[in-house]
């Protein structure tokens, strides 16, 4: 199968005084539709840096990315951030430890957010749709302080499905969860990549990366 | 959903914050609007004054006050007089439709107000005045029977004042000299609702001042050349001429140099507000910034953020200016008062006049203030990459 996204020589460098760091050093990784990733490691080892270059939240200083079969990085040139925004729209969709839901709005709100800034959105889901996919109907006119921590992360990861995203990235999602919260998590991840979308994850919780389909440790910006 | 409602419900969550800086945009209306309406109340009022007057140049005596606002302030004395020889010399113009007399005289009244005051009379001819006044209606009675009679017409604020009707008795002070009130004037909005008119020579009887004038007030005929009627007026020993023309000239060139001050003051309410508007607003984008990068990493565009931002600022500014206008308007007959008790003279009708102009441009002044203070706020939040704002709220 094609895959989705397929990075080559990525490097990552930042200048840090006199010192060149390299978080990100000459990793190559691949992912087909559907397929689930875990990135391992520990903390400073360069996954986020990875899951970052990957989701086009940031420039590599070097190596490739293609998303989709689309060529984004490859030239010396960094992207304007407007390239970037556009890139992720149409592949991405994002959730992190820390949910980011906007306290004054509803569940059902917060789901729509990212239809506000899309104009005519033509394969955005309806909020309806992803509440049920997340099993959070019942949850839809309440607002995030009166949720569990599970519900407000399946709010977060609802709100990632609306513009039906190819690629879903998550940075830590069980990270501020119990587990059983945790447990109910992998389910719902486990369940989107059976339904195509390809989730590459960033994780401590080596139970979660158990439920993936492969695991990618990386140490000191190298995939081991 | 749209970038408008997401706006307006970002400002609900620091609920005191927001109506405090709503307050203090309110208040930057409310002291704009009432600036601009008490601006255009003012000038209004001294046009309208000195339109009434009803004649276009009024002569007096060199160094003579000539309306009533500056005996008072001058504590009734000060005044020249002129002989009434001059009537004829004026009225010899080919220019001069028409003359009345005038002979203002003023006593301390020690039981007018708290402290006593000044008493201001002003004779005037029974036969010309009215004719040159037309726009004065009687609420009671009508003008003296001939200008030898003790009696007066009231102002309606001077009767409302004295307490007086007609037929009711005015003793002036000191002369012991008592008239007979025959006519009490409507409300005209002018000097002349404070004024107490008495017949010229029953003046000239009580205060022994046969023969002179304060006042002489001409009415010139339509399409006459007033500079050179003027001219040989200035050529005319001991006396002043007064153009109406030149005394609007002169009080509107003031009322500029005033408006300077008022529109400084107002400038200033503007600024304040928008220091308000880009602190709240500037505070809520630093305490968003990790919230902005989500956005942004979800697909919002530089430019969607900022109309979010900004639509926040014009909400807000939107709120507290129309609360301003608002209570500009509740509150303009209690400024109007205020005003009137500090300034020694000012002149009758809507001192503030407030209406949908000058509501409307307060308002839009300020939310394009506010507008424009939005815009380093909304630019920052624009600019946020997305990854350090992530970055940032993680550590």
């Amino acid at each position: 199968m094609k895959n989705i996204i397929s990075a080559n020589g990525l490097k990552k460098i930042y200048h840090r005084g006199s010192e060149d760091v390299h978080a990100v050093d000459g990793i190559n990784f691949d992912a087909a539709p559907g397929q689930m990733t875990a990135i391992i490691g520990p903390s400073g080892s360069g996954k986020t840096t990875l899951l970052n270059i990957l989701g086009c939240l940031d420039n590599p200083s070097e190596g490739t990315l293609s998303v989709g079969g689309e060529e984004i990085f490859g030239g010396k040139n960094e992207l304007s951030e407007k390239k970037l925004t556009g890139i992720r729209r149409r592949n991405f969709g994002y959730i992190f430890q820390k949910f980011y839901l906007i306290p004054t709005l509803t569940v059902l709100e917060n789901i729509m957010l990212p239809s506000a800034f899309y104009r005519n959105c033509e394969v955005c889901k309806t909020p309806k749709e992803v509440l049920k996919q997340l099993g959070i109907e019942n949850r839809a006119g309440h607002f995030p302080a009166e949720l569990s921590g599970g519900e407000m992360q399946r709010v977060a990861i609802a709100r990632a499905l609306i513009n039906s995203p190819k690629i879903l990235l998550a940075d830590e999602p069980t990270g501020n969860l119990d587990s059983k919260r945790a447990d109910e998590i992998k389910e719902i991840l486990r369940s989107l990549a059976s339904g195509g979308i390809t989730v590459i994850m960033v994780t401590h919780n080596l139970d979660l990366a158990k439920a993936a389909d492969r695991i990618v440790e990386i140490r000191d910006g190298k995939i081991v | 959903m749209n970038i408008y409602s997401v706006a307006y419900k970002n400002l609900l969550r620091k609920k005191t914050r927001t109506a405090l800086t709503a307050a203090g945009i309110a208040l930057s209306a409310w002291v704009l609007a009432t600036l601009l309406g008490f601006n255009r109340g003012y000038e209004n009022g001294l046009n309208r004054d000195i339109d009434n007057m009803g004649f276009q140049v009024l002569l007096t005596a060199k160094g003579c006050p000539y309306e009533a606002a500056t005996l008072m302030l001058k504590g009734g004395t000060g005044l020249r007089y002129m002989l009434e020889d001059v009537v004829k010399t004026v009225t010899s113009n080919p220019e001069v439709e028409g003359v009345t007399r005038m002979l203002m005289q003023g006593v301390f009244d020690p039981n007018k107000g708290e402290n006593g005051a000044i008493a201001a009379y002003l004779g005037v001819d029974a036969q010309t005045y009215p004719k040159m006044k037309g726009y004065l209606e009687f609420k009671q009675g009508g003008w003296f029977t001939d200008n030898n009679a003790y009696e007066a017409v009231m102002g309606y604020e001077a009767a409302e004042l004295e307490q007086r009707e007609i037929g009711d008795k005015l003793l002036i002070p000191g002369l012991n000299t008592e008239i007979k009130v025959v006519g009490v004037l409507k409300r005209s909005g002018t000097q002349d609702d404070g004024t107490i008119f008495l017949p010229i020579s029953a003046v000239q009887k009580i205060f022994s001042k046969q023969g002179k004038l304060t006042g002489l007030g001409i009415k010139v005929k339509k399409g006459a050349d007033m500079d050179a009627f003027e001219n040989r007026l200035y050529d005319l020993p001991d006396v002043q001429v007064v153009s109406m023309a030149q005394v609007k000239s002169t009080i509107m060139s003031l009322v500029t140099s005033a408006k300077v001050i008022v529109f400084a003051i107002a400038f200033i309410a503007v600024i304040i507000a928008m220091a308000g508007v880009v602190n709240t607003i500037l505070m809520s984008v630093m305490e968003r910034y990790g919230e902005i990068g989500i956005l942004k990493s979800m697909g919002a565009m530089p430019m969607d953020i900022f109309r979010m931002i900004w639509a926040e600022t014009a909400i807000l500014c939107s709120i507290g200016g129309m609360a301003g206008i608002a209570l500009s308007l509740a509150t303009a007959r209690a400024a109007e008062a205020a005003v009137r008790h500090f300034l020694p003279y000012t002149p009758n009708g809507d001192m503030i006049a407030l209406d949908f102009n000058i509501a409307a441009g307060a308002f839009g002044l300020i939310v394009v203030g506010g507008l424009l203070s939005g815009i380093y706020p909304a630019w920052r939040a624009a600019h946020v990459r997305p990854l350090e704002a992530i970055r940032s709220e993680g550590e």
